[in-house]
This record gives structure tokens, sequence and C-alpha cells, in this order.
């Protein structure tokens, strides 16, 4: 994928792009944006943009940035600032929230949501383990179903080569947005409703960083939400289960308006 | 060189075997290791051995902020100042400190220190501190507002003191349409501020800019990292025109005396431990939350500081860092003039009871320390004479 930078009221983002077709706007998760197989397969069929989340990578936190509703704003200024329209939102993780977040203000450039393992809400008796009190090679680890599988163990090895400034500068960026509450808007859930295209929520059953059962509020909030659940996949869906994801995906944007 | 006697509060009967379960004494170890019928035994003790160091002459007595921990019971260490404020006749009572960034209020706590401040006669130093990692697991604040939360605080708080109430304030963090202290403190302008820290260039710089001259305190660090943050202190002084004084700069040591050597080492030998093995345990995620700091210092944190401090674990090494003071009280008094004339000192904040250090062996090293070691330190490091005004002010 080509790797560009491009910028929103002075915003400036790192950002990766590929392929041609309808536009996929990705949102990456906790581990900050990398080349994954997702975007690659996705780029087979669509234009994909994935910009880098303000303050995530070489970047440092800009001051307005206080939580992912600012996120959710800048990210609807970037399809203003590019006139993006029938975009088909896909956020992972911690860009999944994200793209709740957008999709909740605003839907007018959007075609369709896909939210794969996302966080943003909590389910009550679903305990959570804490990932910033989990050092980085646990982390990686709990994030794959089988990490020795070998469309995994590269990703893995990848990740922890990744340089140490870029992985402490990703956590303080998601602490930022997401250390208290941990990781999630208890506002979300009441205001879900407002999505208005069509939705797709992918996870694993097996999701050991955002358990399977956090599905719940997005489906029964989000009308006529799709579920898209994976036997024994865990939280890395945009590695490991990249293949069967972006041929759902692609036949659910056919399907949708745009 | 004045003393201070600063206790910690430790929960002294947890069961060290912990650390075959858990990773730290802090935030996640269960408080099923606590045992709540020990709980009123330990605050008596604690509370007398720092009321014993008033009776004993110390120039002060210490306590600080710590949430949810064995490593010290004192979540709210403005109660047990309060207690003191009854308790003692002439010490300083300085708490060290309030971690600015975990409160709500900054108000609350200008409020509370004035209170101290009137009940105690003017006795408060206020420590102002940004807690250590662990805190901000324990209390759910945000570790990248940390900075700003704390210097937002610091001057929210400084302003309820000097300026004429009621005013507005607005900041980032906090706004009150209200600020009107009832009471104002009894010292005038306001409390001495003191800076305990573990040596952030940042910090430093900050506490010995000319408008606040704050009184800097190196906690837990090896000697040479105390002296290069000292030299830091005194060199951003005189680049901004002033000459930094003894008292401006004070150090803070578990120390240990006894009537040998060898008393002193067998007795201290596995409460020191203890303290630096098991109740300061913490793993590197805890001690240093994402945005605590800054990427560069975090990372310098990570790869020099830590691995001292991991090095050291016996009380043979912990002596030869400098980072424990422990010996007859001949040894000490040596030891301790030639690290006050290294460092340049004018405040030693002796932690003479840390972890398990049993009741008995306190009260003697509370004893020895003041009768042996404290009145030969009184002709040590005493600032210059026409420049303590200045410095104090």
């Amino acid at each position: 994928m080509q790797e560009s930078t491009i910028e929103v009221r002075g915003q400036k983002l790192r950002c990766l792009q590929a392929g041609s077709g309808p536009t996929v706007l990705y949102l990456h998760g906790f581990g900050g944006l990398t080349e994954s197989a997702l975007l690659q397969r996705l780029a087979e069929t669509h234009r994909v943009l994935a910009p880098e989340h303000p303050g995530f990578g070489p970047s440092s936190i800009p001051d307005w940035m206080m939580g992912t509703d600012d996120l959710a704003f800048f990210y609807l200024d970037l399809l203003d600032a590019l006139d993006l329209t029938d975009v088909h939102l896909v956020g992972h993780a911690v860009g999944g929230w994200i793209a709740a977040e957008v999709a909740i203000r605003s839907t007018a450039r959007l075609a369709s949501a896909a939210l794969l393992a996302p966080a943003g809400v909590v389910v009550l008796d679903v305990s959570i383990t804490d990932i910033f009190l989990t050092n980085t090679e646990d982390l990686v680890r709990s994030q794959v179903h089988d990490p020795d599988a070998p469309a995994t163990a590269a990703w893995v090895q990848a990740e922890l080569a990744k340089p140490i400034d870029h992985v402490l500068q990703n956590r303080a960026a998601l602490a930022r947005i997401g250390w208290s509450p941990r990781l999630h808007n208890p506002q979300l859930p009441y205001w879900l409703h407002r999505i208005d295209v069509p939705t797709l929520v992918v996870w694993g059953e097996d999701d050991q960083v955002i358990p399977f059962a956090c599905h719940r509020p997005y489906l029964d909030t989000i009308a006529g939400a799709e579920l898209m659940a994976l036997p024994k996949a865990g939280h890395a869906l945009h590695v490991e289960r990249a293949g069967e994801i972006a041929d759902r995906l692609q036949a659910f944007h056919s399907g949708a308006r745009g | 060189m004045k003393s201070f006697f600063f206790h910690l509060m430790p929960y002294g009967a947890l069961d060290l075997s912990y650390a075959d379960k858990y990773n730290s004494a802090w935030a996640t170890l269960p408080n099923s290791y606590f045992d709540a019928k020990l709980g009123r035994s330990y605050y008596e003790r604690y509370i007398g051995e720092l009321t014993l160091a008033d009776e004993l002459g110390f120039d002060g007595i210490c306590v600080n902020e710590h949430h949810q921990t064995a490593y010290g019971l004192m979540p709210a260490p403005n109660l047990i100042a309060a207690a003191l404020t009854r308790t003692t006749k002439q010490a300083k009572i300085a708490v060290l400190g309030r971690a600015l960034p975990l409160v709500h209020s900054p108000v609350a706590i200008a409020e509370e220190l004035a209170m101290l401040d009137q009940m105690s006669g003017g006795r408060i130093i206020a420590g102002f501190v940004r807690g250590v990692g662990s805190e901000y697991y324990a209390n759910a604040i945000n570790p990248t507002h940390s900075h700003t939360r704390f210097y937002e605080a610091h001057d929210l708080i400084l302003r309820a003191w000097k300026e004429p109430g009621p005013f507005p304030y607005r900041g980032r963090h906090f706004e009150f349409e209200y600020v009107n202290l009832w009471p104002k403190p009894l010292q005038t302008p306001h409390p001495p501020v003191w800076l305990p820290s573990q040596g952030s260039s940042e910090t430093v710089e900050w506490g010995a800019a000319p408008e606040r001259k704050y009184t800097y305190l190196q906690t837990f660090s090896p000697l040479p990292m105390a002296k290069k943050a000292f030299d830091y202190y005194r060199e951003v002084a005189e680049r901004s025109g002033y000459t930094a004084q003894p008292s401006q700069l004070g150090w803070a040591v578990p120390m240990y005396v006894a009537e040998t050597d060898e008393i002193a080492r067998r007795e201290a030998k596995p409460h020191i431990e203890a303290f630096f093995t098991k109740f300061l345990r913490m793993p590197v995620e805890m001690r240093l939350p994402p945005g605590y700091s800054s990427v560069a210092s975090i990372k310098s944190l990570i790869e020099q500081r830590y691995k001292i401090r991991s090095a050291a674990t016996t009380l043979e090494t912990l002596m030869d860092f400098g980072m424990v003071v422990c010996g007859s009280p001949a040894t000490v008094r040596q030891r301790l003039a030639a690290i006050q004339k290294d460092l340049g000192v004018g405040t030693l904040i002796a932690m003479l009871q840390v972890a398990t250090l049993p009741a008995d062996l306190t009260e003697k090293n509370l004893h020895l320390f003041a009768a042996e070691v404290m009145p030969f330190l009184r002709e040590l490091g005493a600032d210059a004479p026409m420049a303590k005004e200045s410095a104090v002010a």
C-alpha cells in the first residue's frame, strides 16, 4: 500500500492508501496503523483509505483531543475535507468505537458501517482484562486465537519488533481517549439508534481483549444490524480472518447504498 | 542540616509470600491480605511514633499519600496530619505530599491545608506531587493529564491562598465560579511548598524557578542521580540570577541506627530488603502508565533507573548505592557528613520506619538517631547567613 500524509484543519496524518472502487475509510485498532491482510484484501475491490489516528505512531497527542467525541468530529471533518461520499466505514477495536461515535453524529457521507470487535460499550458482569496493565508481549499474543499459526506468527513477530517509541506513544494516545471510563462511553448505547446505514458487527467468539458478549448493545440498538460471529477467532480479526471478513464486506457493501 | 522523620505507615503484617501469586503490592493486590483487626493497632502505633519524634526534638515529621496499597495506609494524609496537630507541639508537619492530579477539587486541598495550618499553629509544609504510576489505576485519573492537572491544581491552590476571594477560576481541568477560602492559612503568604520527586529535570526546573524557589526533595535514588538533580537545581538557580541555599534541597532515605554496625545490619536487613523488593514492587506498566511522562523520559527510566533498582535488592548493594544508610551512630554520622558535603542538602528526610520494621526496633532507631546523630547534623549544611531570608521567602 502507499503511504502518504493528509492534512485536516492543520492536523497532519500518516495514511495508507490503495485500490480503486467504492471508498473504505478504515479506522485502526489499539496497536496503531499497520498494513494488514484485511487492508490488502479490501484494496482488491475498494479504494482503501486508512489514516493513523491523531496522537498515534510518531505524532504527539493534539491539545484538542480529549476523547473519542473529539475524534468523531475530527473524522467528520476529514470526510468533509476530502469530500468523500458513500463511504463504507470500517473500524477495528478502538477504531470501531470511533466509527460508532462518527456514525451516531452523522451518516450523511456514509453508505455503511462495519464494526470489527469494537470497544466503546461494556456489558455488566463481563470482566475485561485491563490492557493498560498488560505488557506488550502478553497483549499481542492474547489478540490472536493461535499465535503459532503461520498466518499470525508473522504478525505477532512484527508487532513485538515495533519501535518502543511508537508502542509507548500508541499506548499514551489510547489512554488519552480510553483511560476513564475504560475504553467505553457510557452514553454511547443511548445514541446508537441514530445509526441509519446498514451496519455489520463482526466479532471473534474467543476474543480475549474485548469479549464476544460485548456485541449485544450494538446489535440490540442499531436497527437492522447484522452479526458475523466467528468461531475460533480472537481479537486480531484483521490478521487471522482477513479473507472471510473481506469477502463478507464485499457482499455487504454491494448490498448497501453506494 | 534539619532532621525530619518520614513515616509511610505501611501494612507491616503483609504476608510477603504474596509475591508468589501477585506482581505488585499496589492496586491489584487483593485486600484479603489486609487483616482489619490489625488496622487500628497500626494507626495507634504509627501516630505514636510520629508523636515521639516531636518529643525527641525532630525538626519535622512527614506523612504522605498513597492509595490501595500495603506500602502505606494513608490514602488521606491530611487525616493523619490533623491527628498530629493534636498530639505534637513543635515539629513542622510536612504532608509529602498531596497528589494534585488525583483530586477533583484543588480548592478542597487548599481548604484542608489552610485548616491544618491554623490547627497546627502554622507548622504545615505543603508537599505537592503527581503521585506514582499506580495511583492512576487506583483513582481512575487519566495519566495523560498528569502534568497539566498538576500545574493547574498548583496554580489554583496558590492563588486561593494568596489572593483575596472571591474570584472565579477557569482552567482546562478545573472550573470554579467562586474561590474564597475560609479559613486562610496562618502562615503568610502561605505554607512552604516542597516538591518530592525522583529527579525529573522538568520538575527541578519548575521548582527552582525564581518565582517559586520550592524546596526540592529527592526520593529513593542512587547518590549519583540525587547529586545530578541537586546540581541541576543549583544550576537553574544560578542561571535565574540567585544562589540556591541548602534549605531548598532535601534528601529522603531509609535509615537504621543501632549499637554497632553489625547489629544495625542484622536488625535492618530483612525489613529494608522487604521494603525494596516487596513493598515497592510494581510491574513497569503500573509504575509508568501511558502518558504519565514523555516517551523520552519513560524510555530513559526503563533503561536506567529501574535497572539499578532491580539490581539493588540486598542491604549491602542498597548501602553501596547510597539508597540506604545503616550502621552505628559513628558510622551513620560519618556517612551523612560525607553525603551532605557531596549533595549540599540542608534537610534530611530520615525514613526510620519502613516495611515490616517492628515497633521496638523503630523506637530504638528514633531514640538513637535523635540522641546520637541529629545534634551532629545541626552543624552541617546551614544556609549562607545573608541568603537565608530570600531563600525561604
